[in-house]
């Protein structure tokens, strides 16, 4: 037999091997027979309500043991929906028209589902299924049939499904799940978020006829952090995934316990670790992998995807989506950062020699203050209660600074006026890519609440040198003498007026330059969220004065070759 | 009869957490309690159902019309808009 692969949404890590159980919830079907009186249906109702909720109450007892309240608060809605009046109004109605108990249940659960299902907004037509699941439940227990759902697996399997229900997750034994697959669902539906907490890989999304292709029993490898499953896989592949979980699993449990605790330098002083992300699905990932926050959150992914710009309602949902998911963290929102080299195609662009040197991130937003606007609002309205700060890209005077702070501030007061509720207090300040900037930092200080270091323009602009021209790529050296002496210029002067310095660039994630940047004194280093527990453990092997004597030492140097030269030998003595 | 026009300025509207408090406060009383969303013009519903609150799909800042009748009418549109207007218990 040859493997088939197939691929879905990555939905909670990890890898799985072993054989399938395809859940099909059983057909329910309504019998057709006597009707008793109207009394005799209603107590009929009446009883298998009680029982369901003694069903319900039961798997809230389990979940919330097992992955806390918050994951078994839908079984208190279930509750609810089970003695609402409405439900139990149009199942009176139906009964009392000659329907049986099963009947009436079924219409009545039917007619308000739909009813929820045309509401003209996802979150809430969502609730569609709960009534549907509710109503399943009842009418079960009236059929007289167990609650099965998935107390059927075995044997260590691994559950696919078409889509999986609150109570069906719910019952779901966790020593016997490897992990699952759904054909329908989102990385924020019901099955997706559980799968995390608990741990277990999961995909979802596979598409609709996922179940037209496995059968019961077939033996399947599934990758949560790929999205891809396998089926019928060779030993060759199977050997090979065995070795990948193996060493994943060694190699994170050994990385992740050092980095889900606080980044602290070797005499325990805290420096900030946090991730650069860019959609919500990897905000997830930076928060497995320890980031403590968001240095960088680029909102381009949401202009360049569409013919128009995203609308205030679409930001707001996926800032706060984002803000909700980091729960507490900080999280730095750079505003639109886009530029000639990917323009959209609703933005004027002019035909441009250099778009690097162009029109570009801050002067876009500068010339289209309606752009500008919507973001800003969105941000704002987003970050209520939550810790979020605003961030401008490519700021090369006070000035441009003082403009930009003023859309703010207008902002803020048409919010007012209209009675939105925003984030009044929310720090806004620039990244450092420009060398006007980095040189002007005492001066920018006046209105920039703080100031996070944009490295790979900086080095860019500083040297000159386009990297993705391979004629100089090679000049492009981020360990430049003169790179390091603007971002040490950078943190001094930062520090000197009493500001926060971070840095979002790529240099923060790199080894080799992590040891001098602390020893300049830098507060926060956001990077790719894979590059974070080798910093975090990097950064826990260095002393202050350590880390000072590296950064001087390599100060003292002329040339970016004999800097890296000499971080390569102070690397492999720390090891 | 009692009522009143409120503005609902929950983030997630009456939805989840606040439509549960929401349906539990009305259901406290045993005044018949009606309410219905203006900003989308939507009809009258049962304030004591949970299913029938969410079908309003009251989002934040929508505005809702609540109307209570028979006893304790009063007590009950006063617990309502202390519960919405003290955004839930939430700050």
């Amino acid at each position: 037999m040859t493997e088939k692969s197939f691929k879905g949404i990555p939905a909670s890590d990890g890898i799985a091997i072993g054989p399938v159980f395809c859940y099909i919830p059983a057909e329910l079907t309504v019998p057709v027979r006597a009707t008793g009186s109207a009394e005799e249906e209603l107590a009929r109702f009446d009883a298998a309500r009680e029982r369901a909720r003694v069903e319900l109450q039961g798997l809230y007892d389990s979940i919330e043991k097992r992955a806390g309240k918050e994951e078994a608060s839908i079984f208190v809605a279930h509750q609810e929906m089970l003695y609402d009046p409405a439900l139990e109004g149009k199942i009176r109605e139906f009964v009392e028209i000659g329907q049986t108990a099963e009947q009436a249940l079924v219409n009545a659960t039917d007619e308000l589902a739909d009813l929820l299902a045309s509401v003209n907004d996802e979150l809430f037509a969502a609730r569609a299924l709960d009534v549907k699941d509710v109503g399943r439940r009842v009418l079960r227990i009236l059929l007289g049939l167990p609650d099965t759902a998935l107390g059927a697996v075995a044997e260590p399997s691994i559950i696919l499904a078409e889509d999986l229900t609150p109570s069906d997750t719910a019952s779901l034994n966790p020593s016997l799940t490897l992990g699952f697959i759904t054909a329908q669902g989102g990385l924020t539906s019901h099955s997706a978020i559980l799968a995390r907490t608990l741990g277990l890989p999961a995909i979802v999304g596979m598409g609709i006829n996922l179940l037209d292709h496995v059968y019961n029993g077939a033996f399947i490898v599934m990758d949560g952090r790929s999205g891809e499953m396998i089926l019928e896989p060779n030993q060759e592949t199977i050997t090979r995934c065995k070795q990948i979980k193996a060493q994943r699993e060694s190699q994170l449990q050994i990385l992740k316990s050092a980095a889900l605790k606080d980044a602290r330098t070797a005499e325990g002083r805290r420096v900030e670790v946090a991730a650069n992300v860019g959609e919500t699905a990897s905000a997830l990932n930076a928060i497995e992998y320890g980031a403590e926050g968001i240095g960088l959150l680029r909102t381009e992914f949401l202009y360049l995807e569409d013919t128009q710009p995203p609308s205030e309602e679409k930001q707001f949902r996926i800032y706060r989506e984002i803000f909700e998911v980091m729960s507490g963290r900080p999280v730095i929102v750079r505003t639109l950062d886009i530029g000639g080299d990917k323009p959209p195609s609703y933005l004027p662009f002019p035909d441009e020699l250099n778009p690097f040197l162009g029109w570009r991130a801050i002067r876009i937003s500068l010339d289209e203050p309606e752009l500008f606007k919507t973001q800003i609002r969105a941000i704002l309205r987003a970050a209520i209660g939550h810790r979020a700060r605003i961030m401008f890209p490519m700021v090369s005077d006070l000035d441009e600074l003082r403009r930009a702070r003023d859309v703010v501030e207008a902002v803020k007061r048409d919010l007012k006026s209209a009675s939105v509720e925003f984030a009044a207090d929310i720090p806004v300040g620039i990244m450092v890519e420009t060398p006007a900037a980095a040189v002007l930092v005492d001066v920018l200080a006046e209105a920039s609440d703080f100031f996070s270091l944009g490295t790979n323009d900086l080095t860019q602009y500083t040297l000159a040198v386009d990297r993705g021209n391979a004629k100089v790529a090679a000049l492009f050296q981020p360990l430049h003498p003169a790179v390091l002496r603007l971002i040490r210029q950078t943190i001094e002067a930062g520090h000197a007026k009493g500001k926060w310095v971070g840095m979002c660039g790529e240099l923060a994630g790199m080894t080799k330059a992590i040891p001098i940047l602390l020893g300049f004194g830098l507060d926060e280093f956001s990077m790719n969220p894979r590059a974070i527990p080798e910093a975090k453990h990097l950064i826990g092997k260095l002393t202050d004065d350590k880390a000072r004597e590296i950064a001087s030492q390599a100060m003292s140097l002329g040339t970016a070759a004999e800097i890296e030269k000499y971080m390569k030998a102070v690397l492999a003595e720390l090891d | 009869m009692p009522e009143a026009t409120i503005q609902v300025k929950h983030k997630v509207g009456l939805h989840a957490r606040p439509a549960a408090l929401f349906v539990q406060t009305a259901s406290k009383f045993s005044s018949t309690i009606k309410v219905r969303n203006l900003t989308t013009n939507g009809k009258f519903v049962d304030a004591k159902s949970i299913i029938m609150v969410l079908t309003l799909g009251v989002m934040k800042d929508h505005e809702i019309l609540i109307q209570t009748e028979g006893a304790n009418a009063e007590s009950a549109l006063e617990a309502l808009k202390s519960l919405i207007e003290g955004n839930f218990g939430e700050t």
